[in-house]
């Protein structure tokens, strides 16, 4: 039973980070249509941002909103100058040009601080707590942290006018324009936001996995599954497809683990998470394509 | 000086040349109508106005040039533009949809007056500002769009087939309510319309569009009363 509680701990803590890159995912979608493949690259750059932060002697909590802030101007630089030249352009420049996005931060990562694995001390501290024998520490911050995060977000969006303007930019472009909405610049607005919210995510993962040019590899292929799980044209679905998706790879090979000690037979371990991950996306939109919270809008017709 | 002139305007979809140098004034404070068939450049020339389609020609508003200048831009000098096909942000609320038509205002105040006045021109709106915007009827989203132009405190009003699609007396509703907006609100109106004994009845002026051309223009009154003209152009 305690062993179980710790999977869903460590799970929920996961699957923070994964809420975190899926909601990064869908912001762009909504607005462009676009998957930014270069979305967890661009997280694991902003992580080394804050280590370096870190060696310079700077608090870790004076230097997540700092590359919060570095990031989101990165991110709004990349959409004004890369992306805006393209915006007519077919969905396959597009993606060519994310992918050469992913190379250049992979490359200039590894350039900069090179490719030696570096440990990323976490900031929080290793204490005791009620609950502490369930989840460590650094996963219960990290979750904390990221529902700070993704709220401040879900609350910008739902009650400022920036907010509304964005979301209307993204709903029907030609509509917000003739509201006077500047439409291109709320789409650079949206990449800044992705990129700071995926800078957090990149930033309290990085203890847990260590920091390297490859560590959102695999995460952001779990983020993605969160955002397809969660239905990508939705924000608050794909935050809990993030959760959904920590908590089930981490339950079934929970599960695997106890039928093979009863029975001797191995179906699926630790080893298979990935898979399992990518099998609840398939399985998802074999049996409700618009994901699971995907909006299904209401219209008279 | 006219409110708005507009001299020589090209438009072309690809190949296709839309219009073919339409060249139009229209005084502030009136109602002038733009008529013609389907296809003979009436929303074309709206959308160009607006900066929404690659034009060449003068557009002058205030005598001050506007053509070449994104449409957000135009539309913040105080041209609201209820688009065909009206617009709506779907899943956005009526509130939501009321609001953001005043992002761009900088006086808070005026904005507030300005909602006050959409309920008072459409309260139906105010029963339904909560509801998600793609659930309300045809006429309620023509409504809301007039009210979302409304909220951006324009002096021109750019309407394009308000009638489209609307039951008879949906339509005479929303026809009596346009009339007070310009009356009241001081707001001057382009209006197209394929419905012309409607449009006439409304307006003060009229063009008539055909193929891209303006090919008649002159007091709506007398227009209406020209029965070889109705026949010629306005098919009634």
């Amino acid at each position: 039973m305690e062993q179980l509680i710790q999977q869903v701990g460590s799970g929920l803590a996961n699957g923070a980070i994964y809420a975190s890159l899926a909601l990064a995912l869908v912001m762009i979608f909504v607005s462009t249509n676009h998957i930014n493949f270069a979305q967890g690259e661009m997280a694991m750059f902003s992580a080394y941002l804050a280590w370096q932060f870190l060696q310079w002697g700077v608090n870790f909590w004076i230097a997540l909103p700092l590359v919060m802030v570095l990031s989101f101007a990165i991110g709004v630089a990349i959409e004004r100058t890369v992306l805006r030249p393209l915006h007519s352009a077919p969905v396959l420049s597009v993606v060519v040009v994310f992918i050469g996005l992913l190379t250049i931060f992979h490359a200039l990562a590894g350039g900069i601080w090179t490719h030696t694995i570096k440990a990323f001390p976490s900031p929080f501290p290793q204490v005791a707590f009620p609950g502490s024998g369930y989840i460590g520490p650094h996963q219960l911050g990290m979750i904390a942290v990221t529902v700070v995060v993704l709220l401040a977000l879900f609350a910008f969006f739902r009650f400022t006018p920036l907010g509304l303007a964005m979301r209307a930019a993204a709903e029907n472009p030609a509509s917000a324009r003739l509201a006077g909405i500047s439409v291109d610049w709320m789409l650079a607005l949206g990449w800044g936001l992705a990129a700071a919210v995926g800078a957090v995510a990149g930033a309290m993962v990085a203890p847990a996995v260590y920091l390297e040019p490859n560590m959102m590899a695999s995460i952001l292929l779990y983020g993605f599954a969160g955002a397809l799980v969660g239905g990508i044209s939705s924000p608050g679905g794909a935050v809990a497809g993030g959760f959904i998706v920590g908590v089930l790879e981490n339950l079934i090979a929970y599960l695997g683990n106890v039928v093979e000690r009863a029975t001797g037979v191995y179906i699926v371990g630790n080893g298979e998470k990935l898979t399992v991950a990518l099998i609840i996306v398939i399985a998802v939109l074999t049996l409700k394509p618009s994901g699971l919270f995907g909006r299904v809008t209401v219209q008279r017709v | 000086m006219p409110l708005l002139e507009v001299e020589g305007l090209k438009a072309h979809y690809g190949e296709t040349q839309a219009l073919h140098g339409v060249s139009f004034a229209l005084e502030a404070g009136g109602i002038t109508t733009l008529l013609g068939a389907n296809g003979a450049g009436k929303t074309t020339t709206l959308r160009a106005i607006c900066g929404m389609v690659p034009t060449t020609g003068a557009v002058r508003l205030d005598g001050k040039p506007i053509a070449g200048r994104p449409t957000e831009e135009i539309v913040r000098l105080g041209v609201g533009h209820v688009p065909e096909g009206r617009g709506t942000f779907t899943t956005l609320t009526v509130e939501e949809n009321l609001r953001v038509a005043a992002y761009t205002r900088r006086e808070r105040a005026a904005a507030q007056r300005d909602l006050d006045m959409v309920f008072e021109y459409f309260p139906i709106l105010k029963a339904r500002l909560d509801q998600q915007a793609g659930t309300l009827s045809g006429g309620e989203q023509q409504m809301l769009a007039i009210s979302r132009a409304l909220m951006l405190g324009p002096r021109l009003m750019l309407l394009d087939e308000p009638s489209f699609g609307l039951a008879p007396l949906i339509v005479q509703e929303i026809f009596r309510i346009m009339r007070r907006i310009n009356a009241e609100a001081k707001v001057s109106m382009l209006l197209v319309e394929q419905n012309a004994a409607l449009a006439l009845d409304l307006a003060d002026h009229a063009y008539v569009l055909e193929t891209g051309r303006i090919v008649m223009s002159g007091k709506a009154a007398e227009i209406k009363s020209d029965a070889g003209v109705r026949k010629s152009y306005l098919g009634y």
